[in-house]
């Protein structure tokens, strides 16, 4: 895996995460192109993309596209199920997770990615274990709270 | 502490429920006032100004003493959305570093996902966050241990990681499963990045690959898939314990909460499967384990979704690399088609891409296809007409090579992506090159390549073509054939619009059009000057192509009509800014004049000859030495000035002696410290600056030689090509067409067809199908087969071995920005559930971490046998000192022949030959002098019809010789036996024995002994001798035999005996160090003792002295420089500290010394 992005319908970032050291400009132009190329597909084409020599895997789920870029001899539609099974965890944190949460909340995001991939590899396929590890964090977090009340 | 932490990790779900929701929109934040500040914007110069004022604003806040730490973790998250949307927001970085070092722990929290989103590897500032991670691994609290690793796992800087290896170590032992999953991801990602620094733990991975926890259990294949790929023979042994977890995971042993849409375990699968194509791929034995559980996960994947059919792609190509099972690859071929046939379009994209990977080994799968192959091409989707180009370019052969090209052209004609141009040219050219029907199309075919692609073209496809034009092929006729032709279209291509030509293409022809223009009769060289001419007057025209031409002129410029031409042009560009131009201009004004001149300069050579080269530039060495004499500096390779750098920039790892906690000095400290260090830090006060005297303690990590690469052991580097050559012979598709006679094409019988103008479509898809798939599967029923017969393939032109890397180096388009007028969001489709229909099940209950049913528990079983401690390291398959493996390709191909039999021996992997000439009855033959002293048993080298090849390596005191002897079988002696031998590593001269050179004779049943002094030219782990023995049989027809011989380090390691005084002096010398813990024989009596002599006795050290628990050894490298080790007893392990005047010589002996000692 090299990056993952989020962005919306109108090609608004909202969620980046690199998972192979790229320099700032190189990232810039591959969110340009992403975003153009991933916006300008046809329905009922396929949920591959060709870019540069990665395969770029992505789906749209309501007004929110996923976008995961893997090597060439990875499995797509493994891919597909990686992105998918994200979607699930932030549903599972969030409740009906919706555009809205993931911008306001894209810390939040980013904590459950981190419990589910590490450096470009799944951590931890099992539903339970990462949203036990989320979990966790989040009664840190009310815990905290509680004693400064 | 820790039981306060579990304490509040089970009151978890009251606190839970308090919470009203999780993660609503606080939209009272600064945040969220932000975000629906820039929502309202319209302009994207508004948003700028909004955000460069949010960004003074947090950058005001940032620097104030008064900020709280809670108040920062809200700064931090507002600039890493800034950071998002484009803009800059580097002074926060540091400010993000600090927040992880003294925050609470949520503050550290986004403190450390600050620093993962900001920071990449390489950025110096990660240096600073160092000493927290250090510090938070140390944390009794769970949660800022995983914090710690997580951060560890994301970014973490490379020549950091010996200051926290041993931490990460020892977390692999924790008891949550959680911490150790965490640190086996660390540790995978230390593997990635420096390969070096992990190699002695490789026991543990295994200890994680049976860890009892199926989370950790899969963590741990990432490595494994790593370490696997780069060297698969030496996990042979762990076959069965990935069969059994896999069976088990198939099997539905595992955990419910593993399952995936009920599928269980997917990722885990897939990883495993993959694992096994790569120890089975050339394997036969190893892939009879396997054909079991292949056919079980075929049988279980069932269900449709697409999770299963991600399993069956894998299995599909699993089948297709290992050992072929007929049986298999029929369900396999079944799958496939299914893929293919399926109306979902991501499967037919998959089922392309299995396709392409089969059809190399099996051309026939793409005959059965091909109507649905002819579908795509023609799809609406691009990706998929790409993937099925991709196809046809592996399927291409002598006979459908003009259809496959056409339609490769066709796509790169309407191809808007750069990327995609440069790789499909590239494509085009490789098989116009091998497979060219005639000199005509091919020379067509390249004029549409150089137009198409234009100047991103790879520079290798002009100077290839170029190449092949001036040197030709097999008949001069042809050669000229094919001159002429390029000539010709040139000549009317310059007619007709040349501005319009790139500028590759045109250099390309000005060089045609200089050299050979004179084969075309009637066509004068002042014609060709004027065609030429109006170049130069093109505004697109680069100075270098201008060179080209004008030097393209010069050559042809002779007789008065040239001059004339000449003349012109000198006046029109003699005023011209560009210094080359002009003097091009006036050297071709000048050789016009004078064709004398021009004849000696530039003879007029039909048959080039190749020029010699002198590469060594040996014609400057006078002038060389003449400089050193005057007190130049000596040259230095640019790799050696980098080191040099890298040496005086690099960071002390030390950790500041006192202000550390205990436990980290007792069992990382001290054992970096240097003898000299030691006794002055003993009345130091823990000042780091003096503890580190310069070039002493700074550890270096640059300049350490890689042992591991991308293909596994860099010392085997030279087999590389012959491997690459091998795969890279084309599909074996039969293009023996005898006398052109019409090829017989199996194409699929078509439907009744239907009547009315669907019946002519048909008919143009059928007579392109026959097109295509031309001369596929005319082997008939030849069945699948793995390796593809070298047959002579009529190579049209010359085959180039080209890798992949010919098409990288290229760049995409600069791309059109996406659409920057920022729309307000739409509240509807935002508030769109992205998941429509929640899948998530509502039946399942969360279950506390510790009582996880664990049925898996059963799992690991097998793969505990084979780690138990008795077993000695499995994983180093080689015997010291004897190093002498066969090369892998020899293993390949014994082992494909199927003649010798493979036998476990410990838990190696031995291929014995059945051939092996009894080693032992050669002994006798080897020199008297040369007997009673140490050498390496002797391993035949090469066999042919008559001769046997053996040798072994014979160390004396001050040489390492390689005694082969040649024994022969058969009845009549070997006439003119000839040895050669070249090494990259070592140098190689003969020292006598055997009869003299050229005329030697081998006569029948006898043995003769050669000897050949080897000294190596630089230190590396494992040397290559590549060698040829060549001789005449007695029918007089000449034989000629290949072979390597492997050598290893210690074979010219001498001990090197000083006193201990002499001992400081060197060591002080000496420059280039590393340090490392070894393994300690601790169930000795004397660890410290019986671990210096178990590496003299292997590795031929010298143990200058032992004292109390410190011990100083030192060796030297035959004919080369000493290199110092001194070791200490610390916290369980040696620690060694290694000096050398040579760069490379430490690491490699460091990696034997760790080899000596994992072997018991």
């Amino acid at each position: 895996m090299h990056f993952l992005l989020l962005f919306s319908r109108q090609g608004r970032l909202r969620l980046q995460k690199w998972f192979t050291p790229t320099p700032e400009r190189e990232k810039k132009k591959i969110i340009r192109d992403m975003t153009a190329m991933v916006l300008a597909r046809k329905p009922k084409t396929c949920n591959f993309l060709h870019w540069m020599d990665l395969k770029v895997v992505y789906k749209r789920y309501a007004s929110l596209f996923f976008c995961l870029a893997i090597d060439d001899q990875e499995n797509e539609l493994l891919a597909l199920e990686i992105l998918h099974r994200y979607v699930e965890l932030l549903d599972k944190y969030f409740g009906n997770v919706c555009e809205l949460d993931i911008i306001f909340n894209f810390e939040k995001a980013y904590f459950i990615l981190d419990e589910f991939l590490i450096g470009g590899e799944v951590q931890e396929t099992s539903k339970q274990t990462v949203a036990r590890c989320i979990e966790r964090l989040s009664s840190l977090r009310n815990s905290c709270r509680r004693l400064r009340l | 502490m820790s039981d306060v932490v579990e304490r509040t990790l089970t009151a978890l779900p009251s606190l839970l429920s308090s919470d009203p929701s999780p993660g609503r929109p606080s939209s009272t934040s600064k945040l969220g006032t932000l975000i629906r500040g820039i929502t309202e914007l319209t302009s994207k110069h508004d948003e700028e100004k909004l955000i460069q004022r949010e960004l003074v604003s947090i950058k005001e806040q940032v620097s104030s003493p008064n900020t709280t730490m809670r108040q920062m973790k809200e700064l931090m998250v507002r600039a890493v959305y800034c950071e998002m949307l484009g803009y800059e927001a580097s002074f926060s970085y540091i400010h993000a570093i600090k927040l992880a070092q003294q925050g609470t722990a949520l503050d550290k929290r986004v403190g450390y996902l600050a620093v993962s989103l900001f920071l990449n590897e390489s950025h110096e500032l990660l240096l600073l966050l160092v000493n927290t991670v250090l510090k938070d691994l140390q944390s009794t609290n769970l949660i800022e241990v995983c914090m710690a690793l997580t951060v560890v796992g994301q970014v973490f800087p490379k020549d950091m990681i010996p200051a926290i290896l041993p931490m990460v170590e020892e977390k692999l032992n924790h008891p949550k499963e959680i911490i150790r999953r965490k640190a086996v991801l660390a540790l995978y990602k230390f593997y990635l990045i420096a390969p070096n620094q992990v190699q002695h733990i490789h026991s543990k991975f295994r200890k994680a690959l049976c860890d009892k926890d199926p989370g950790v259990m899969s963590a741990s294949l990432h490595i494994y898939l790593e370490m696997v790929t780069e060297k698969p023979e030496s996990y042979k042994d762990l076959v069965v314990s990935f069969v059994t977890i896999l069976k088990q995971v198939v099997g539905g042993k595992l955990p419910i909460d593993f399952n995936y849409h009920s599928v269980p375990a997917p990722w885990l699968q897939i990883q495993l499967l993959r694992i096994l194509s790569l120890l089975g791929k050339n394997d036969r034995s190893t892939s009879e384990m396997m054909y079991e559980v292949l056919d079980e996960s075929l049988r279980r994947a069932e269900m449709n979704h697409n999770i299963t059919y991600a399993i069956l792609f894998e299995c599909v190509k699993t089948i297709y690399t290992i050992h072929p099972k007929a049986e298999l690859l029929e369900k396999a071929a079944k799958c496939i088609g299914n893929f293919v046939l399926s109306p979902k379009i991501n499967l037919k994209y998959l089922g392309l891409k299995a396709l392409t990977y089969v059809v190399q080994q099996d051309a026939n799968l793409a005959l059965q296809h091909q109507m649905t192959i002819i579908e795509c091409l023609d799809h609406a989707d691009l990706i998929i007409k790409r993937e099925t180009l991709e196809l046809l370019f592996r399927i291409t052969n002598g006979q459908n090579v003009k259809v496959i090209v056409e339609k490769l052209l066709e796509f790169l004609r309407h191809s808007k992506d750069d990327y995609v141009t440069i790789d499909l040219g590239g494509k085009v050219t490789e098989l116009a090159e091998k497979y060219a029907p005639d000199n005509s199309w091919f020379i067509r075919t390249m004029n549409t390549v150089f137009l198409l692609v234009g100047d991103q073209m790879q520079p290798d496809i002009p100077n290839s073509f170029l190449r092949l034009l001036s040197e030709g092929f097999e008949s001069a006729e042809e050669d000229q054939q094919l001159r002429l032709l390029a000539v010709d279209s040139y000549v009317s291509l310059l007619q007709e619009q040349p501005a319009r030509l790139p500028q590759r293409f045109l250099q390309v022809i000005s060089w045609v059009l200089g050299e050979y223009s004179s084969v075309k009769e009637g066509l004068e060289p002042a014609t060709v000057l004027r065609l030429l001419a109006p170049l130069l007057d093109l505004r697109h025209c680069s100075s270098e192509t201008k060179s080209w031409v004008l030097a393209a002129m010069t050559k042809l410029s002779a007789g008065p009509a040239c001059l004339s031409v000449a003349q012109e042009l000198a006046e029109r560009h003699g005023g011209s800014l560009d210094t080359t131009l002009r003097q091009r201009l006036h050297e071709l004004q000048h050789l016009a004049s004078d064709g004398e001149l021009l004849r000696r300069v530039l003879p007029c050579s039909d048959g080039l000859e190749p020029l010699e080269v002198d590469s060594t530039l040996s014609f400057l060495d006078g002038f060389v030495s003449e400089a050193l004499a005057a007190g130049a500096a000596p040259y230095k390779p640019p790799h050696q000035r980098q080191e040099e750098l890298a040496q005086e920039k690099a960071l002390s790892v030390e950790p500041y002696g006192l202000s550390l906690p205990l436990s980290l000095s007792s069992s990382s400290i001290a054992g970096r410290l240097s003898p000299t260090v030691l006794s002055m830090s003993s009345g130091l006060s823990g000042n780091s600056t003096e503890l580190s005297p310069k070039g002493g303690s700074a550890l270096r990590l640059e300049g350490v030689t890689r042992v591991w690469g991308k293909e596994g052991y860099l010392a085997k580097a030279a087999l590389k090509p012959e491997e690459a050559a091998k795969t890279e012979v084309p599909c074996p598709l039969s293009v023996l067409q005898e006398g052109g006679s019409a090829p017989r094409t199996p194409v699929v019988s078509l439907p009744a067809p239907a009547p009315g103008p669907s019946l002519q479509a048909e008919r143009e898809k059928q007579q392109l199908a026959s097109c295509l798939f031309m001369g596929l599967g005319s082997q008939g029923a030849a069945g699948p087969c793995l390796m593809g017969k070298a047959e002579p393939t009529r190579h049209g032109f010359r085959k180039k071995v080209k890798g992949q890397g010919s098409s990288s180096g290229a760049r995409g388009p600069s791309g059109d920005s996406a659409s920057s007028s920022p729309s307000p969001l739409s509240a509807q489709s935002a508030m769109d559930n992205l998941l429509c229909s929640s899948p998530l099940d509502s039946g399942s209950t969360p279950s506390p971490a510790d009582s996880a049913p664990s049925p898996a528990d059963s799992a690991p079983s097998p793969a505990d046998s084979a780690t138990s401690p008795a077993d000695p390291a499995p994983h180093l398959p080689h015997d010291l000192p004897a190093n002498n493996r066969p090369c892998d390709a020899q293993e390949d191909l014994t082992e494909d022949t199927d003649t010798s039999e493979t036998v476990v021996e410990g838990n190696s992997v031995a291929v014995v030959d059945p051939y092996d000439p009894e080693p032992l009855c050669l002994s006798p033959h080897l020199p008297e002098e040369l007997c009673g002293l140490p050498r390496s048993e002797i391993r035949p080298l090469c066999r042919d019809a008559s001769l046997v090849l053996s040798a072994c390596c014979v160390r004396t005191d001050h040489s390492s010789l390689l005694v082969v002897f040649v024994s022969n079988a058969s009845d009549s002696a070997a006439r003119r036996f000839a040895l050669q031998m070249t090494s990259g590593d070592l140098e190689v001269s003969r020292v006598r024995g055997g009869p003299e050179e050229e005329e030697e004779h081998v006569e029948g049943h006898s043995v003769a002994v050669y000897q050949y002094s080897l000294v190596p030219t630089r230190p590396s782990v494992h040397m290559e001798l590549a060698g040829r023995a060549s001789y005449q049989r007695p029918d007089g027809e000449p034989q000629s035999t290949p072979f390597s011989y492997g050598l290893s380090l210690p074979d010219f390691i001498r001990p090197l005996s000083v006193s201990t005084e002499e001992y400081g002096r060197l060591w002080l010398a000496s420059s280039n160090d590393i340090k490392q813990n070894l393994a300690l024989l601790s169930q000795e009596p004397d660890p410290l003792r019986a671990t210096l002599h178990r590496l003299r006795d292997r590795l031929q050290l010298n143990v200058v002295d032992i004292i109390a628990s410190e011990g100083i050894v030192a060796c030297q490298l035959l004919q080369g420089p000493p290199c110092l080790m001194h070791c200490r007893l610390n916290a369980g392990c040696l620690a060694v500290w290694l000096r050398s005047s040579l760069p490379e010589l430490p690491d490699c002996l460091l990696y034997h010394c760790q080899r000596a000692l994992a072997q018991h």
